[in-house]
């Protein structure tokens, strides 16, 4: 544990000189941070500590050190956590200093960041874990002032007795409190939150100090001692593999050590089929590839392409779909007795996760062990795969989880974790892998393109009568690809008594996986557009069809259609929904998506120009996620940045596939989001009494519908594959 | 190649191949680690360094090509009264999420507020847009080149507020 520890007092060492606003110029600056882990030997001298769990220790002077068990990807997960931990055990936020965990699930629980799980999942465990440490405290004054534990109470780091007004501090009681046994987690009282004094109020990012003077912090700013840069060149085809290479020809190149053909095997979040180069400057070796030549065995997959895939979903959804997700009531009845009936074919593409920092891992393997330095969202899945790819046990293999520029779901796989690792085996040195941005663009886990094949039926006071989805997707023998699957509670099923929701699948040999809401992230796109056809094909206002459609406040399964109510009457209030006229060329559209266990309601200003250019104006959130938002800056800030990301989905981003490769190499083809397309986001957070719930991913899904209603509104022209074409309006 | 660059106001000597991106001498043989690869192209603005106080792309900017001009990196951005104040800014507006194009934002719009101290929106959209970032942090960036420059922080183009 020492090397978390530590690492972590460098953290507060460095934010604490630069808050003296001492920072001087020049590299190194305050501290020499060769790797996370390194020890800063002046303030460990200072002062022994006291652990009180896993999660809390406290040195003689007060400092409060808190363990942050979860990967930090940018979703602000340093900071919240120990929020959790500090409030109940009672201390100063000021006084709290935080560390990273190891990967050690005996030890902190699960690890990982994905799914939007961190709050639901530690609310109350990590607040039952800091009441706990103050119980401790408590009865370690107790005992020294033989008093009663219950004429105690705390305040700011301090045992006060009550009828005596005596106070011990909680650094001079963590030797005590340490040798006292732990309560029991489930018997802790914890406090009513209106006494909250740290959950709930802003606390900007721990890291952000050391963000933004450039400090070592990032997977790519790792350095271990007598370490080797790589590159690892795959097949630009899915699953291909290296016949033959010019290994000495690589070789001869500057700067280059080593190169070596890696076999591999044929799961993709593994080791696969690759060249490694390796050597003493990681731009060598990436200009090394140059002289490269690889005979390739491209596989099965080098006839896949992206029109052929969209030519074969149309032939599919002529035909019955391989399998029924929702077959209610008579749909074929109902739409042959409707006034109205629509009929639309929607799709969207495979998107990569573009991390800015591209993908990369550190790893040292030396006698039979490996030590690994990885931006991984999910740790312990990628030693599980280490361990079996070098026949290694799990308690060989120490991970080290490192800030993440970037996750979005890309780094819940481990592959640059196993290839590291291998790579340094075969290197006998350690080695920083590191993908170039090619490399991160063709070699991912997309989310899955879809098409889907949408039929409604509406009755003459334009009531939905009958609905039906052949949604075509990728899978095989039945099963979906991963993240291209689709729920029977896709709404409005359970809310049409006529409904069909159906599934074909085509085979895939391109490795997919969850993208930043996963699933929600193209069916709120097809569904909440859809519905706004039918909203006007009914001539209704679209706001108001879908509080219709949601009907009576009650549960259906886990979906409480009143608190979704209440965000669309939220959203429809502060964007002035109903009184806005919006100029000749612009358009507000509204859409709603459940997902991650949040209600969100989003409604999108756009302005079409002449020429087809899409401006969009403005964003309004209406958000329920629960009783309390934790950290509200890092709240508001996960909202603005995923309804951002939503729209840059829909504005720009497509991967295509040509003979089975991926078409798109770099920023410029894959297009990410930039500042002067990026409008002013409104967030409004409804709070109820429900268990609070998570924030990463639950704001997206809506705004791309949103968009592409506010489009429809706008133009009268409805985008109905992404990214939207402007063409579509000129 | 032997090559000596003002780094930050301090000569560094470097042994280098002259194609050498700046970006990796930085980080890879002076073990500056602030500045960032993201593309190696300049499509994202990851690598803004200073030189001159002009915002470029160190990715593809070779070392042989700097010459004698004076280059700032996020590590010595905070020497100034300015940067330290962009900085601060940063920090009060909590703008970072995953943090990791941060300072090439920092470095891009220091340079901007050294031009224009108190920047138009349309100022900010033009100096900025060369800048990824992928959390998409960018309605709190401009906030905080606003304070930086203390101005008020709403956003002009928001006629909806």
């Amino acid at each position: 544990m020492m090397r978390t520890r530590d690492a972590a007092r460098v953290s507060a060492e460095s934010r604490r000189a630069f808050l003296r606003a001492s920072v001087a110029v020049g590299g190194g600056l305050l501290l020499d941070f060769s790797l996370p882990g390194m020890l800063d030997a002046r303030e460990n001298a200072a002062q022994p500590s006291s652990t009180l769990n896993a999660f809390v220790q406290i040195s003689n002077d007060g400092a409060v050190t808190i363990t942050s068990k979860n990967p930090e990807i940018g979703q602000g997960i340093k900071t919240m956590l120990p929020m959790l931990i500090a409030e109940e055990l009672d201390v100063d936020w000021a006084s709290v200093r935080i560390e990273q965990a190891l990967s050690d699930p005996a030890r902190y629980g699960v690890q990982f960041a994905g799914g939007s799980r961190a709050t639901p999942l530690n609310w109350e465990p990590l607040r039952r874990v800091g009441s706990a440490a103050r119980q401790m405290l408590i009865s370690a004054a107790a005992q020294i002032w033989s008093v009663p534990v219950s004429e105690c109470d705390t305040e700011s780091g301090k045992v006060i007795h009550m009828p005596t007004k005596r106070r011990l501090s909680y650094g001079r009681l963590a030797p005590v409190a340490a040798t006292l046994a732990a309560p029991d987690l489930t018997q802790v009282a914890l406090k009513d939150p209106k006494n909250f004094k740290i959950i709930g109020k802003s606390r900007s990012g721990v890291d952000s100090p050391l963000v933004v003077t450039g400090k070592p912090l990032f997977g790519i700013d790792v350095t271990v001692p007598g370490m080797l840069y790589a590159v690892f060149v795959k097949s630009p085809v899915f699953g291909g593999t290296v016949v033959s290479a010019n290994l000495d020809a690589v070789k001869a190149q500057a700067g280059v050590r080593d190169a070596f053909v890696v076999s591999g095997g044929a799961v993709f979040n593994g080791l696969v089929s690759g060249v490694a180069i390796v050597g003493a400057n990681w731009w060598l070796v990436n200009k090394a590839r140059e002289s490269l030549q690889v005979v390739w065995d491209d596989g099965a997959t080098a006839a896949q392409s992206t029109t052929g895939f969209a030519r074969q979903a149309v032939e599919l959804s002529a035909q019955a779909p391989g399998a029924r997700l929702v077959a209610d009531g008579d749909v074929t009845q109902a739409l042959g007795a409707s006034a109205k009936k629509l009929e639309a074919a929607y799709s969207y593409p495979f998107l990569s996760h573009a991390t800015l920092e591209p993908q990369n891992c550190t790893a040292h393997f030396h006698d039979g062990k490996v030590e690994i330095w990885a931006p991984t969202q999910n740790p312990d899945a990628g030693r599980k795969i280490v361990a079996k790819t070098l026949g290694l046990t799990d308690a060989d293999i120490t991970i080290h989880m490192i800030r993440c520029g970037g996750g979005f779901g890309r780094r819940l796989m481990n592959d640059y974790m196993v290839e590291a690792a291998w790579i340094s085996k075969q290197a006998g040195a350690p080695v920083k892998l590191l993908w170039n941005r090619q490399d991160d663009v063709q070699h991912d886990f997309y989310r899955p393109a879809g098409f889907h094949f949408f039929k409604a039926g509406l009755d003459t006071g334009g009531k939905l009568q009958a609905f039906s989805d052949h949604f075509v997707s990728f899978g095989e023998n039945g099963k979906a690809a991963p993240s291209a699957d689709m729920s029977a509670n896709e709404f409005p099923a359970k809310f049409v008594a006529n409904l069909e929701l159906g599934i074909s699948f085509m085979p895939l040999g391109v490795p997919t996986g969850p993208l930043r809401a996963p699933g929600s992230n193209g069916l709120a796109f097809v569904f909440q557009s859809f519905i706004d056809e039918i909203a006007h094909a009914a001539a209704q206002d679209p706001l108001q069809y879908r509080i219709d459609l949601l009907g009576e406040r009650r549960q259906v399964g886990a979906f409480d259609t009143g608190r979704m109510i209440d965000v669309l009457a939220l959203v429809r209030d502060k964007s002035d929904w109903a009184r806005r006229k919006p100029a000749k060329g612009s358009g507000m559209g509204v859409a709603f998506y459940y997902s991650h266990l949040g209600y969100f309601a989003e409604v999108v200003h756009a302005t079409v120009a002449a020429g087809g250019k899409i401006t969009v104006d403005k964003v309004w959130v209406a958000a329920d996620v629960g009783s309390q938002i934790i950290n509200p800056t890092g709240a508001e800030n996960q909202v603005q940045g995923a309804a951002l990301d939503g729209i840059g989905e829909a504005l720009g981003q497509a991967i295509t596939l040509e003979n089975g490769r991926v078409a798109q190499g770099n920023f410029d083809d894959f297009l990410l989001l930039r500042m002067n397309q990026a409008p002013p986001i409104e967030v409004h957070f409804l709070k109820t009494e429900h268990p609070p719930t998570g924030l990463g991913e639950p704001a997206l899904p809506p705004v791309l519908p949103a968009l592409c209603n506010a489009l429809f509104a706008a133009t009268g022209v409805r985008a109905r594959s992404l990214p939207i074409d402007p063409q579509l309006f000129v | 190649m032997q090559f000596t660059i003002l780094i930050n106001g301090q000569a560094r000597a470097v042994e280098a191949d002259p194609q050498m991106p700046l970006l990796w001498v930085l980080r890879d043989l002076l073990d500056m680690k602030g500045t960032k690869f993201g593309c190696g192209k300049s499509f994202c603005g990851a690598c803004t360094v200073h030189s001159n106080g002009a915002p470029i792309r160190s990715c593809v900017t070779t070392v042989a090509s700097v010459g004698s001009a004076s280059i700032t990196t996020i590590e010595g951005v905070g020497a100034t009264a300015l940067g330290r104040a962009v900085q601060n800014a940063w920090l009060a507006v909590d703008v970072v999420q995953c943090g990791y194009c941060q300072a090439g934002q920092i470095m891009s719009a220091s340079a901007l507020l050294a031009k224009h101290p108190k920047p138009s929106d349309r100022d900010i959209d033009k100096a900025m847009s060369g800048n990824i970032c992928r959390c998409a942090t960018y309605t709190r960036i401009r906030a905080a080149i606003k304070q930086a420059a203390g101005m008020p922080t709403a956003d002009s183009r928001d006629s909806f507020a």
